[in-house]
């Protein structure tokens, strides 16, 4: 119990809104696992290569496909290099690259949309009609072409993936400012003279916030798919840097004789993307958002 | 009705145009083209420039895009730079064996997909809709090579019951082709269920919180009524939607799919075609395949309208 006097200034502050969305979070069990996933799997990435018990791309001929045992856990692959360290490292990339192309994506999308949702007219609708044209091709289309053109470098893909995943962001965004430009406390800013730019600020930034969060949380596990499913077709990361997508297509070679070398970054890849997908769930719960009412990738 | 219907069919011609607008300028604007993909090293000098008259890629790029555009319209998609044969001749078997794939995909994935997803919806936060739900995010997250790669270990290789590899197509006969691509189809299906289910289940809820459903209930309408005559018609309309932009996704997931189980469809001529530099294919694949996905949504569309007649004014459909 608190002894003494109380004045008004001595009321604990309400927790901020961050401490609340999170506090909600983690009331759920799926939300718990989620976050859990996720930050784990971050802090593997940023810290596997200091204690990463060999280096991963030491080959050893005398243990060729070599089941678990004592020296390595997990097993060795097809070069005889250790799974445990590879697993451990193979997500480094994947995480790089789109842990940096989801919030670019988020942002462009984000506010391409929000511009569009407020200014309407003719513009609007021709570029809604080239979202709709870029939608309409598939991801890996789209990813394939740019990568033939320029490569499969980090600094590639970052701007690739972000450029393609900003424009289903851009419809979303659209879609939720148009809700909230018919109210009246737009209409009023619109009325004391307030800028397109000023009304975007101070108005509907803060209000589309929630759907972008969710959104970008959305996109991250896509653009994992898409980054993780290229390696698999041999078009993403270039060996021998570890990478789960290439890892899993080495390993089909020698399931019959070998299923070992599949089991590990087939378990490390779900984990991260159902981690994600917990994570956002539990947010769009916890921001009241419907987020199976969201659209396809 | 007819105005919109009109209108929303300019809408579809129109992002077809502008799709293969930027088809055209992407390859465009890729490094080489077909007559560097013929040559290959011999791709210098006079024979470039010959090859290059000789295809009339010596003309302007908007010469050659109307003619790409009007000849694709006729049916006539162009000749492919890998082995000058008629590209509507090479993409016709593979696109074929992809609808067949696709097919099997739908007529499996949507009756189960809208099954579960009404129940789902109407026991909702039981354990049972906890526990389909959860599989449902496993299902339509997790890469499709990474679900192909456990089906291939368990079904295939642990208990040997269908090949890993789709050596059959549309031609083989039935009873090697259904055990052949059933677990392509299984993978497509997981995916594509676990999409429409969970757009399902959270209209039924919504449906069945509705102030309509509430009188019903209080007049005293049995459940089984209930749910039959006055939730599930409303329930099932987003259905629709969800179903056409399900089916878009397919044709990009398929590209996957058919690459992992090596099976001869659309997308998996279109990564080798790629890989080959083959231009005039890819072009080609990519407007069969944009056109299939503005053709299903605008169906869609459609028969939405054609069911809920809320739907049927001009200002109510915003695009």
């Amino acid at each position: 119990m608190r002894a003494g006097p109380t004045t008004p200034d001595a009321i604990p502050a309400r927790p901020s809104r961050l401490v609340a969305v999170i506090r909600e979070m983690l009331s759920r069990p799926s939300g718990c696992i989620g976050l859990f996933l996720v930050v784990a799997h971050v802090i593997l990435a940023l810290l596997s290569p200091y204690f990463a018990p060999f280096d991963f791309k030491a080959m050893n001929a005398n243990a060729i496909l070599a089941p678990p045992d004592t020296t390595h856990w997990l097993g060795t692959d097809q070069l005889g290099r250790d799974i445990l360290t590879r697993t451990i490292m193979g997500g480094r990339q994947a995480i790089l690259v789109t842990a940096i192309a989801t919030p670019l994506a988020v942002a462009w999308g984000g506010l391409l949309g929000i511009y569009l949702g407020l200014a309407g007219g003719r513009l609007d609708d021709i570029l809604m009609r080239v979202v709709d044209a870029f939608l309409a091709l598939p991801w890996i289309l789209k990813m394939l072409l740019m990568i033939v053109t320029f490569g499969t470098g980090v600094g590639v893909l970052i701007p690739t993936l972000a450029f393609f995943y900003g424009i289903p962001v851009i419809r979303i965004a659209r879609a939720a400012t148009q809700n909230i430009v018919a109210r009246d406390f737009v209409l009023a800013a619109r009325a004391r003279g307030h800028s397109r730019v000023s009304i975007m600020r101070r108005e509907l930034f803060g209000n589309v916030l929630d759907a972008l969060m969710v959104e970008g949380a959305m996109r991250w596990s896509w653009m994992l798919l898409a980054f993780t499913s290229l390696s698999f077709l041999g078009f993403g990361v270039s060996p021998p840097t570890p990478d789960w997508g290439l890892m899993i297509a080495d390993s089909r070679n020698f399931m019959a004789i070998a299923p070992w070398p599949a089991f590990a970054p087939v378990i490390a890849l779900s984990s991260l993307i159902i981690g994600i997908n917990l994570t956002a769930d539990a947010l769009a719960k916890a921001l009241g958002i419907d987020r199976a009412q969201a659209a396809v990738h | 009705m007819l105005r919109i219907f009109i209108r929303r069919l300019l809408l579809g011609i129109a992002t077809v145009a502008i799709v293969s607008g930027i088809i055209f300028a992407a390859v465009e604007a890729l490094p080489g083209d077909a007559c560097t993909a013929i040559l290959q090293r011999d791709a210098s000098g006079e024979r470039l420039v010959n090859c290059r008259r000789e295809l009339g890629l010596d003309r302007p790029a908007v010469t050659r895009f109307v003619e790409w555009a009007s000849g694709a319209v006729r049916g006539d998609l162009g000749i492919s730079a890998h082995n000058n044969k008629p590209i509507a001749l090479l993409v016709g078997d593979r696109l074929k064996n992809t609808l067949l794939l696709a097919g099997c995909s739908l007529a499996l994935g949507i009756p189960l997909a809208l099954f579960l997803g009404v129940l789902t919806g109407l026991r909702r936060d039981k354990a049972s809709d906890l526990a389909l739900s959860t599989i449902a995010i496993f299902a339509m997250t997790i890469p499709e090579f990474v679900t192909a790669t456990v089906l291939i270990f368990v079904f295939s290789i642990w208990l040997g019951w269908v090949p890993g590899i789709v050596t059959a197509s549309a031609s083989s006969p039935l009873s090697a082709f259904f055990p052949g691509i059933a677990l392509p189809v299984i993978v497509l299906t997981m995916v594509m269920t676990a999409h429409i289910m969970r757009t399902v289940r959270s209209s039924v809820i919504d449906v069945m919180n509705s102030d309509y459903v509430q009188m019903a209930t209080l007049k005293g309408v049995p459940y089984r009524q209930i749910v039959l005559r006055h939730a599930l018609p409303n329930a099932l309309l987003p259905a629709i939607n969800v179903i056409a932009l399900t089916v878009g996704w397919l044709l990009g997931g398929v590209v996957v799919v058919e690459k992992v189980f090596n099976y001869p469809g659309l997308g998996h001529y279109m990564i080798d075609a790629i890989s080959d530099r083959d231009l005039p294919v890819v072009q080609a694949i990519a407007l069969i395949v944009a056109t299939a996905y503005v053709g299903v949504n605008l169906a869609a569309d459609l028969l939405a309208m054609a069911f809920n007649p809320r739907l049927r004014t001009l200002k109510a459909r915003s695009p």
